[in-house]
């Protein structure tokens, strides 16, 4: 029986013309310039200095307290610069420049293909190995995984939920990892199980990958305790508190984390990660990546090593054409549209879309017309068009008894607005004010 | 029937309203409370803009705190919008003294107009500063440079800003700016700065805060502040930090305005003389 959750949600084009396109390896570019801000928290501290020689797998930057994650070489080269340098919205942030010579690795990285299963015994040791791959949560926010695999005193988990839903058109890459290294996520839902303690994990797919879904179901049958659960395929079906009340049942309540509930939410790729970190001793430095888009000349899957510029990418497939009018690193619901081609990919960018003006363009607003559409699609059950209107008339009064701050930021009611009102961006303006008046409480 | 359907309804309601009157003046004969009669007179003489530029919550509020207040207290209150002037006429109704002070003005400490920080990218999502700051460095590139989609212009209550069509600007009228810090706290990127109006209405400001070094801000704008030192050199009260200068209020502008906006090589530098003429 296909789960879902109960309010809200739409349905929009799927697009996923890169998911029967196996995962290829994008190749090495010329330099690659590592941020060292790539996760939620802290930004590392970096360790290394212009001039020095490094391998794929060095440690540039080591993590600067508990809430960060340290940051390893993609490449062997030298490097060429440490410095301010342009990033994905225009703004400058900190990037370590490598030319790159060669492909060597570092001491102690297990490159081979083979798969193994002996979990080792310490949990410590685990945690230890996880940290230092800086392996942080590749769904898009990019929380250090260390930390949320650790539960809290008084806090118990029940339920592990390795995401796979993926409900973003366009984006293919998390498909495709499930269906190639289907067993090592399988291994790695277990290294979890075992740092919470417990004994079960349940995979969700949407239920548009029918390929996923029949490998990882073929498989789990012989890892006891780890179920495939499939998902109806409406968006936001990704969302972690979605997700969660598809599943269990449960809601998470305003203001709460998931862990208050029992349950913790992984990223495929992130299981993937920790496999690698555990297994392999590999460090966080690749990940994959969809090239694709309505302009794309052709889609395509790579495993990229994180810094390679997004122009590097967009060559691959062929570069953009006359009617690409917009790229945008992520999805087309949540990803940002970025100005400099030069950005490199992070441990948290899951997608490049070369997207058309007329998918993009925006069409001028008109009157509400109170059709409640927005609060039919909302899938937090709050009301979009109210809190818009107030904070157009820059009143912030009733933004608590709104929830404007329990909104995810979906934007499906932008999408399903008949009036074209920008009420994602209203959202955010009044979540904003919500912090401010929280912070001065 | 018709016309006791209406002689009912009227008896009723005037029935009910006049219960509801007695109700209410009851009320009120038990709960009057004594109001200090200077309020409403003090009221009478402020604005009654209602803006909060004092630190109170509206024209009623300051009225109450000056009535509550010592004479030591009172030299800190202060109207923005009202000016020296409300403030002399409440003191000498309350029989204190006002403290004398200048008065200011809002400045915008940016000069990226269309013609110095050209567009380069192009930004087709919501009017709104806010969100534009936070999704792109802007237009022009800038990242601490003015957005150009007037958040200012919305939250100004006195019409003191407006666009300027040619320079993409939003601009201050001195005349009706009453420095209440409105579009200060507004702006994404700190770029209003309250400055007090000067000897001879002269101001001299940075109008500048890129903190990138010079050759990347010159990328993006022809005016932006480099941290050549030129300007520190004329006045040594003018301080430089992360290759951005910064002119005190203290500098008199009168004495040093038009040569440091001269000597500046980019132009970062603004010299206002008399009648604004802001942005020019």
């Amino acid at each position: 029986m296909t789960k879902t959750f109960p309010i809200g949600g739409l349905h929009p084009q799927k697009h996923k013309l890169a998911s029967e396109l196996a995962i290829i390896d994008a190749g090495l570019p010329e330099y690659v310039s590592i941020p060292v801000k790539q996760h939620s928290g802290a930004p590392a501290k970096i360790v290394v200095a212009k001039g020095e020689k490094v391998k794929a797998g060095t440690l540039l930057a080591a993590a600067d307290g508990i809430v960060s994650a340290p940051i390893h070489s993609s490449v062997s080269g030298e490097i060429v610069n440490i410095g301010l340098q342009e990033g994905l919205f225009g703004y400058d942030e900190e990037q370590i420049t490598i030319k790159v010579e060669g492909n060597e690795y570092a001491q102690g990285i297990d490159t081979s293909d083979k798969i193994i299963t002996e979990i080792p015994d310490d949990t410590e040791e685990i945690m230890q190995r996880i940290r230092n791959a800086g392996v942080v949560g590749m769904g898009g926010a990019g929380y250090p995984t260390p930390i949320k695999t650790t539960v809290p005193e008084g806090k118990k988990a029940e339920y592990l939920i390795v995401n796979g839903i993926e409900c973003e058109p366009y984006l293919c890459a998390d498909d495709r990892l499930m269906q190639e290294k289907a067993e090592e996520i399988i291994i790695g839902a277990k290294i979890i199980n075992k740092l919470l303690g417990i004994q079960k994990a349940i995979i969700a797919i949407d239920e548009n990958k029918p390929q996923a879904i029949e490998i990882m179901s073929r498989l789990t049958k012989r890892y006891i305790g780890v179920n495939v659960r499939t998902c109806k395929s409406k968006y936001p079906q990704g969302s972690e508190k979605q997700l969660i009340t598809a599943i269990t049942g449960r809601e998470v309540p305003a203001a709460k984390r998931p862990i208050d509930i029992g349950c913790i939410v992984q990223n495929v790729g992130t299981v993937f990660a920790v496999y690698e970190a555990v297994m392999k001793k590999k460090p966080l430095f690749e990940r994959i990546v969809t090239v694709s888009g309505d302009t794309a000349e052709k889609s395509a899957n790579f495993r990229v090593r994180v810094g390679t510029p997004a122009e590097f990418l967009i060559n691959k497939i062929g570069g953009m054409t006359d009617k690409t009018a917009e790229i945008i690193f992520g999805g087309p619901f949540m990803g940002t549209a970025t100005v400099n081609l030069n950005t490199p990919v992070t441990k948290l960018t899951s997608g490049i879309l070369l997207l058309s003006k007329k998918s993009t363009a925006k069409e001028p607003e008109t009157a509400c017309i109170r059709c409640g559409k927005c609060v039919d699609v909302c899938p937090q059950g709050l009301l979009p068009f109210e809190i818009a209107r107030r904070a157009r008339n820059n009143d912030f009064s009733q933004l608590m008894q709104l929830h404007a701050r329990d909104c995810i930021e979906c934007g499906s009611c932008a999408y399903t607005c008949p009036a074209r009102i920008p009420l994602l961006d209203y959202c955010k303006i009044s979540k904003a004010e919500a912090k401010k008046i929280l912070k001065k409480q | 029937m018709m016309d006791n359907l209406i002689l009912t309804d009227f008896l009723t309601l005037t029935g009910i309203a006049f219960t509801a009157a007695l109700i209410l003046y009851f009320i009120l004969q038990k709960f009057h409370t004594e109001e200090d009669p200077r309020i409403k007179d003090i009221e009478a003489m402020l604005p009654q803009a209602n803006c909060g530029a004092c630190g109170r919550a509206g024209c009623h509020d300051f009225a109450v705190a000056c009535t509550k207040c010592t004479p030591q207290g009172f030299a800190k209150l202060y109207c923005p919008v009202g000016g020296s002037k409300v403030m002399k006429e409440i003191a000498g109704y309350l029989g204190m003294k006002a403290a004398d002070r200048e008065g200011t003005v809002a400045v915008l400490r940016c000069n990226g107009s269309c013609q110095n920080a050209p567009i380069k990218t192009n930004y087709n999502g919501i009017q709104f500063c806010r969100i534009a700051h936070n999704i792109s460095s802007g237009q022009s590139g800038c990242p601490d440079g003015c957005l150009r989609l007037g958040d200012c212009i919305k939250v100004c209550k006195f019409g003191a800003l407006s666009l300027n069509p040619q320079t993409g600007l939003p601009q201050v009228d001195s005349e009706k700016c009453t420095s209440c810090g409105a579009c200060v706290n507004i702006c994404p990127r700190q770029l209003f700065e309250i400055r007090p109006k000067g000897q001879n209405n002269q101001r001299v400001y940075v109008a500048c805060r890129n903190r990138q070094k010079g050759s990347i801000a010159r990328k993006n704008c022809k005016t932006a502040c480099i941290g050549c030192m030129k300007c520190a050199k004329i006045c040594p009260e003018i301080k430089i930090e992360e290759n951005l200068s910064y002119i005190p209020c203290s500098v008199n502008a009168a004495k040093y305005g038009r040569q440091l906006a001269q000597t500046c090589p980019t132009g970062a530098i603004v010299h206002i003389e008399e009648k604004d003429k802001n942005n020019d």
